[in-house]
């Protein structure tokens, strides 16, 4: 069970291929990402053509109407479909391409994933779901080692997100703003460079997407976690660095929010908006 | 470790799919079920048939044999050097018997085996037939004092008995003789005609309501000469003088049981003659043409082999006895011919090879040498093959089932999609999501099997409880024993059987989960996530 993980990292080797200083290349970069769906005759061009750019440390948000294609660019970025042009680059490589184990490795060590509908793992408890990435990456003997510290480090994340008190309780016996907590924490044990949220509190009333977004913020001011979040609130965007606005399958404008930017190396700031403001 | 996880989950919460596989558990109990008691049967019989005959029968093409056994058993044990165990000659000739119940002659058709009293227990199991307990230690062919089993089988507790048998022996004898005396002085004081004795027993029986029926005490060396004379008078030809029936008898004969007694629906035995009655015997002599002549025994105990083509069949006198009566005695040199010689081999000594050893050093025109097999060939191999197509159909069974689960697993599939691509969005790769489900299979194929073969191997052990209960239950009786001639359903539990038939069960689950294992590895994680 390890083993396809292992070989894979060891062929991979992420961070030894990419010798060349962090800061001068983005974490997340996407580069003329095109997607078109085919439905009998007529096609869909969702993305015709996307470029987003993710530094370090930096909180973009993804807005747009719906249909604009804000899930399906986040699907691409994170490896969960294969664009139909264009490149997706992780820290200097190239990894659209890659083999799908690779692929797969990266989505579980590199890269964690918020939904709007949370997709938690109805079979398995809070403590359990926030372990899945671990599950998967471990073989049994692996995992028979290293469950006594994985165990303490998803029940420190969970007591974090405030859901001491829900340790052992299932999806279904949590609430929604629970559940996307559990989520992020899931999200969150690999230790990931990067998290991309899809409408995290899409599914939330004010309240709850308020603690949300306050622990995502937190997130990314204390660790540095740099995130991609897709809203179609503005009000909520307003509380990332830098807000890419999705239109017509183009990025119809890029907005930074002032005081919001701490993290955004200065060249981002600089980069013009693309396409009529 | 996250396939383990799951597959433990999801058995644990869906309750349908341990559905689907009660198939199966219900076709692996049923396997093992058959195949014990085919077994059981199967083996009764082979060791039945087995100990009927020895290892290797040593036969003449004619009826009137060969000379002088002692020279061919030496010359088997030099072609066959260490193989041999033991030898004993037998002379087998067909033959009618002969016995009055309630007046009425009662003829049938048997094989009738002369055979050395001395040796003939050590070359197969033919002591373990009788019904005395000294007869089975060194058979005897002097009628016994009593005691012969009224048990059918001394383990066995809710067998019916043999109540007839409680008496037999010479016990039963004298009293016979002492009710035809009484009834002969009776007839004499008051003068009526002296009639045919039988009739008068019957009268006698009937009123003592005596449950063992009479037999033929005529002693005549003829069949048609059942005539009013003297019943008491000496019938050997070579002895002239008049023997006393109370205290002497003729030549001991050891018939099959089914030709002596029939079993009632109660299971109860009923006979119609017992150890100490006489019959006659009517065989055909050895010299040419042959000649049929008729002599007079005394039962002196029963054979049951519990086979009833045997049981119903053969009727054992002692060899030498036949031999004279026959005429197969040299009556210069004193030398008898028998016309087969029954042969046991060593332990580990090969059957065919011995047969085959037999066949070259004596001329097959003279001679046939055939192994118990051959002899009893198409039975167990009718047997075999009645296994093999049972099996196949019980596995085909198995085999639906398989269908069952793939229908199921396709269910889950669907119902798991979400969660499928949720796997595949955290990392799991399409062979980590396959491996899911044809654990979830094996894990499922595992229940059922163990769970079928605990069923089926409670259901063999207690087979005869349940085969009791039913007929408390139905008032029926299932398992006949007077068709069986058993009264226990024998079972044998081959474990090398019933882990092919657990190894084929998890097989064809694993089989079944493997189409629905490989649609859920194919599913596009974001197509299955936008599933709802
Ligand atoms: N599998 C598909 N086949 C055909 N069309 C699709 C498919 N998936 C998505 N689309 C279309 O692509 C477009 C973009 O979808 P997407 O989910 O990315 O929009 P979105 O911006 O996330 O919208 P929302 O804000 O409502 O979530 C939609 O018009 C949708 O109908
Ligand atoms: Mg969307």
């Amino acid at each position: 069970m390890s083993s396809e993980f292992d070989t894979a990292a060891a062929q991979l080797r992420l961070h030894d291929a990419t010798p060349a200083p962090v800061t001068s290349s983005p974490v997340l970069r996407g580069i003329g990402l095109r997607k078109k769906y085919r439905s009998g005759t007529s096609t869909l061009e969702v993305l015709r053509g996307v470029d987003v750019e993710l530094a370090a440390g930096e909180f973009v948000a993804i807005v747009g109407q719906s249909g604009s294609g804000k899930t399906t660019l986040l699907h691409l970025l994170g490896l969960l479909d294969a664009p139909d042009g264009g490149e997706v680059h992780l820290a200097g490589t190239r990894i659209d391409t890659l083999s799908s184990s690779k692929q797969d490795l990266i989505r579980n060590t590199q890269i964690g994933m918020v939904f709007q509908s949370y997709h938690l793992l109805p079979e398995l408890d809070a403590v359990e779901n926030v372990l899945a990435p671990l599950y998967v990456r471990y073989g049994m003997l692996e995992w028979l080692r290293r469950r006594h510290d994985a165990r303490q480090e998803a029940v420190a994340l969970l007591e974090r997100f405030g859901l001491g008190a829900r340790l052992s309780h299932r999806p279904r016996q949590l609430s929604g703003g629970e559940m996307q907590r559990v989520a992020i924490a899931r999200a969150l044990i690999a230790r990931p460079q990067l998290l991309l949220a899809d409408e995290p509190t899409g599914n939330l009333d004010a309240a709850s997407g308020a603690g949300i977004l306050e622990t995502l913020t937190e997130l990314n001011q204390s660790d540095g976690l740099s995130i991609v979040m897709v809203t179609h609130d503005t009000a909520i965007a307003a509380r990332a660095g830098r807000v890419i606005k999705l239109a017509d399958g183009c990025v119809e404008q890029q907005l930074t929010t002032p005081g919001r930017s701490a993290h955004a190396p200065p060249d981002f700031h600089e980069r013009p908006a693309r396409a009529g403001g | 470790m996250y396939k383990l996880l799951l597959c433990w989950r999801y058995l644990r919460t869906r309750w349908i799919a341990l559905a689907s596989v009660v198939s199966v558990t219900l076709g692996v109990a049923t396997m093992i079920v058959v195949n014990a008691v085919m077994a059981g049967f199967s083996h009764e019989m082979q060791t039945r048939i087995h100990g009927i005959l020895s290892d290797i029968v040593f036969e003449s093409h004619s009826l009137s044999g060969f000379q002088d056994p002692d020279w061919h058993m030496e010359e088997i044990r030099r072609a066959a050097g260490d193989n041999i165990a033991g030898m004993t000659p037998t002379v087998a000739v067909p033959a009618m018997l002969s016995f009055q119940v309630r007046g009425q002659w009662i003829t049938r058709q048997v094989m009738f085996i002369g055979i050395d009293a001395d040796t003939h227990a050590s070359v197969s199991d033919f002591g373990e037939y009788l019904q005395h307990p000294a007869n089975r230690q060194q058979l005897s062919f002097d009628l016994r004092e009593g005691g012969y089993d009224t048990q059918l089988d001394a383990d066995a507790e809710s067998e019916p008995l043999r109540p007839a048998l409680e008496n037999a022996g010479w016990p039963y004898r004298r009293e016979r003789v002492e009710q035809e005396k009484l009834w002969r002085q009776q007839q004499q004081a008051a003068g009526g005609p002296v009639r045919p004795l039988d009739q008068h027993v019957d009268a006698v029986l009937a009123a003592t309501e005596d449950p063992a029926p009479p037999s033929d005490t005529t002693n005549s060396t003829d069949l048609d000469a059942a005539a009013p004379i003297d019943p008491f008078r000496q019938a050997r030809p070579d002895e002239g003088r008049t023997m006393d029936p109370a205290t002497e008898q003729f030549a001991g004969i050891v018939p099959g049981i089914g030709l002596a007694s029939f079993r009632d629906r109660s299971g109860v035995d009923r006979f119609l003659i017992l150890p100490g009655d006489d019959v006659k015997v009517t065989f055909p002599t050895a010299g040419t043409p042959p000649k049929a002549v008729s002599n007079t025994f005394t039962v002196v105990d029963f054979y049951e082999s519990k086979m009833s083509e045997y049981d119903s069949n053969f009727v054992f006198v002692p060899l030498e006895e036949l031999q004279r009566m026959r005429g197969m005695i040299e009556p210069e040199t004193g030398i008898g011919s028998v016309n087969s010689i029954q042969i046991k081999l060593a332990e580990g000594a090969n059957l065919d090879e011995v047969r085959d050893a037999l066949r070259k050093a004596f001329p097959p025109e003279l001679y046939a040498v055939s192994t118990w097999r051959d002899k009893q060939g198409p039975l167990l191999s009718a047997v075999d093959m009645e296994m093999a197509v049972l099996n196949i159909l019980l596995f085909l069974i198995v085999a639906v089932a398989g269908f069952g689960i793939l229908a199921i697993f396709f269910m889950i599939v669907v119902e798991k999609t979400r969660d499928i691509g949720i796997l595949k969005a955290i990392g799991a790769g399409s062979s980590g999501i396959a491996g899911i489900f044809l654990g979830y299979g094996l894990a499922l194929g595992i229940v059922g099997g163990g769970v079928g073969m605990a069923l089926g191997l409670t259901i063999t052990w207690n087979i005869n409880n349940i085969r009791q209960a039913v007929e408390w239950w139905t008032g029926q009786r299932v398992f006949d024993p007077s068709i069986y001639y058993f009264f226990n359903i024998p079972t044998i539990i081959n474990p090398f059987t019933v882990s092919w038939i657990i190894a084929g069960a998890v097989g064809i689950a694993v089989a079944a989960s493997v189409l629905p294992a490989f649609r859920a590895a194919r599913l596009h994680p974001v197509e299955a996530l936008r599933h709802e």
